[in-house]
């Protein structure tokens, strides 16, 4: 038995680029608690309803995360559609679906790099992150921006996808496809990568629903947890599985999260070929209509499941705006992991939940 | 860019920003855009890095943190405001718990807008705040040569992070 010490983690730590602040108990080498403390990104977003009326607010939701963006926006927006009563015209709903698996291929991208990156192999970063920019490439190509596109507005999208464009996109899929094949021996069958991720961070399945894990995390320890199911935007017709695992260790995680990236581009190939042909993307918002009401909307996205709860009062100002982040949910679970392991696996425990600090303090 | 003698050191904070521009500052050292070309390296320890990108519009919690990395970088040193919100706070300017720009708590050199800024111009800010760097040190060279005390240098560099920031 040694001595207790506790050793501070963050705000400003090498290994993620977002700051948050853990406090590690710790006997030797074994971690005995872990102690978060947040707010290092806290910008108060929510509270700007008071200043900006609700058409504005869309631009400003977006950017509660620079990663998923879009889906931030389209919850906001599904959340005021549902008040209002507005009908999305059916090529729009597909469009936002194909973005939004997009999205996902690109988080999923980014973090598969980001845990390379953890676990010292950089080659390997580099090598998911050079196939990241061919789907930002398609995002640039369709909407004019690199991460943060607003594209989604009250009543539907902005911006139609051309001919081309869909041509692009199956030809950028397709070569994802191909090069995550090849990496993926790499992330699944090598022997390094193996022996940093196996029975590590083990989390079964009563804990992972006990504590209310989301997303790729929690089914990884076999929760069948995906909001998609439940249908927004063009989901429900479109066929789809979501993706488990029984083992619940860090290796189920990034298991999982690659063969979410060969669902995805099924998702996206499915979609196109139903993508129907219509004039009009977005049904015109009077100035007189304003929403009244309130509605709960649930939307998943690529760390798990994020809420939107909207209040309107029937002016041009919201009375109410609250949104809970897939990494909020999960950092119970990642606490849970954190108590009885080495130090040296504290970076991988904290990215396997995928987390997005500036989305949980929003 | 002209001739540049050392290789300075980039280390890169999340003042509260959304996440996009961190993402673009991570993309810009990816082999797509490479950075490094330019003689810079990443860096997760403020006491080896000589340019801080900053992120974000700094809130209440960060701002003690963004001054302790500062102060504990060596001098000479340059700070890049990378996106709108560093800047001048952009979307949230009117959020109760930003301050509205990295410039409100250190004095910023080079500012780069978009948001979020791209990688093309992140890079044209790094460039920019290499060239700062090897006047500054240049100059703060010779100023340890003549023999002048730590006191005068750390007023000095003081003065030229303000004067210049204003530019």
């Amino acid at each position: 038995m040694g001595k207790q010490s506790t050793v501070p983690f963050g705000p400003q730590h090498p290994v993620l680029p977002e700051p948050v602040h853990l406090d590690l108990v710790m006997e030797d080498e074994k971690i005995l608690k872990a102690i978060p403390s947040i707010g290092f990104v806290h910008r108060g977003l929510e509270s700007l309803i008071e200043k900006k009326d609700y058409q504005e607010m869309v631009y400003v939701v977006e950017r509660t995360c620079g990663i998923c963006s879009f889906m931030h926006g389209m919850g906001y927006c599904e959340a005021v559609e549902h008040i209002m009563n507005l009908e999305v015209p059916k090529r729009a709903r597909f469009l936002r679906t194909i973005w939004c698996e997009m999205s996902r291929i690109h988080s999923h991208l980014l973090w598969l790099g980001l845990l390379a990156d953890a676990f010292g192999f950089e080659s390997l970063f580099y090598q998911a992150w050079r196939m990241r920019e061919k789907i930002l490439d398609c995002f640039e190509m369709t909407t004019g921006g690199r991460v943060i596109f607003s594209v989604n507005t009250i009543g539907g999208v902005l911006k139609d996808m051309e001919p081309d464009h869909i041509k692009a996109i199956l030809g950028a899929i397709e070569w994802i496809e191909g090069e995550l094949k090849v990496i993926r021996r790499t992330f699944l069958f090598d022997a390094t990568v193996e022996t940093r991720l196996k029975g590590v961070g083990v989390l079964s399945k009563e804990e992972a629903h006990d504590l209310g894990c989301v997303g790729p995390f929690g089914r990884a320890s076999g929760l069948k947890v995906d909001t998609r199911k439940r249908g927004y935007a063009a989901y429900p017709e479109i066929d789809f599985e979501p993706v488990t695992s029984t083992v619940g260790d860090c290796f189920a995680r990034c298991d999982v999260r690659i063969n979410e990236v060969f669902q995805s581009i099924d998702i996206i190939r499915q979609a196109v070929a139903k993508l129907p042909e219509e004039k009009d993307l977005n049904v015109p918002v009077k100035p007189v209509d304003t929403p009244l009401g309130e509605y709960f909307m649930r939307v998943e996205q690529p760390r798990g499941e994020a809420c939107y709860y909207v209040k309107g009062n029937g002016t041009k100002l919201l009375d109410r705006l609250r949104i809970r982040t897939p990494t909020f949910a999960n950092i119970p679970g990642m606490l849970k992991t954190l108590e009885g392991a080495d130090y040296a696996d504290v970076p991988i425990l904290i990215l396997t939940i995928d987390p997005c600090i500036s989305c949980t303090e929003r | 860019m002209g001739k540049v003698k050392k290789s300075p050191w980039v280390i890169h904070y999340d003042g509260a920003s959304c996440n996009g521009c961190d993402i673009e500052v991570l993309a810009c050292l990816t082999p797509v855009y490479d950075a490094e070309r330019f003689g810079v390296v990443n860096t997760g320890d403020p006491m080896q890095a000589d340019i801080l990108l900053l992120t974000g519009g700094i809130n209440a919690q960060c701002e003690p943190v963004v001054k302790q990395i500062y102060d504990q970088m060596p001098r000479p040193k340059v700070v890049v405001a990378v996106g709108t919100c560093a800047c001048t706070g952009g979307v949230f300017k009117d959020a109760y718990n930003i301050l509205g720009g990295a410039d409100k708590v250190v004095p910023v050199d080079i500012y780069v807008p978009g948001c979020a800024a791209r990688p093309q111009s992140i890079i044209d800010g790094i460039v920019q705040a290499v060239e700062l760097f090897q006047k500054r040190s240049d100059i703060h060279d010779q100023r340890v040569k003549q023999g002048v005390s730590e006191a005068e240098l750390a007023a000095a560099s003081k003065e030229a992070g303000k004067k210049e920031g204003e530019n």
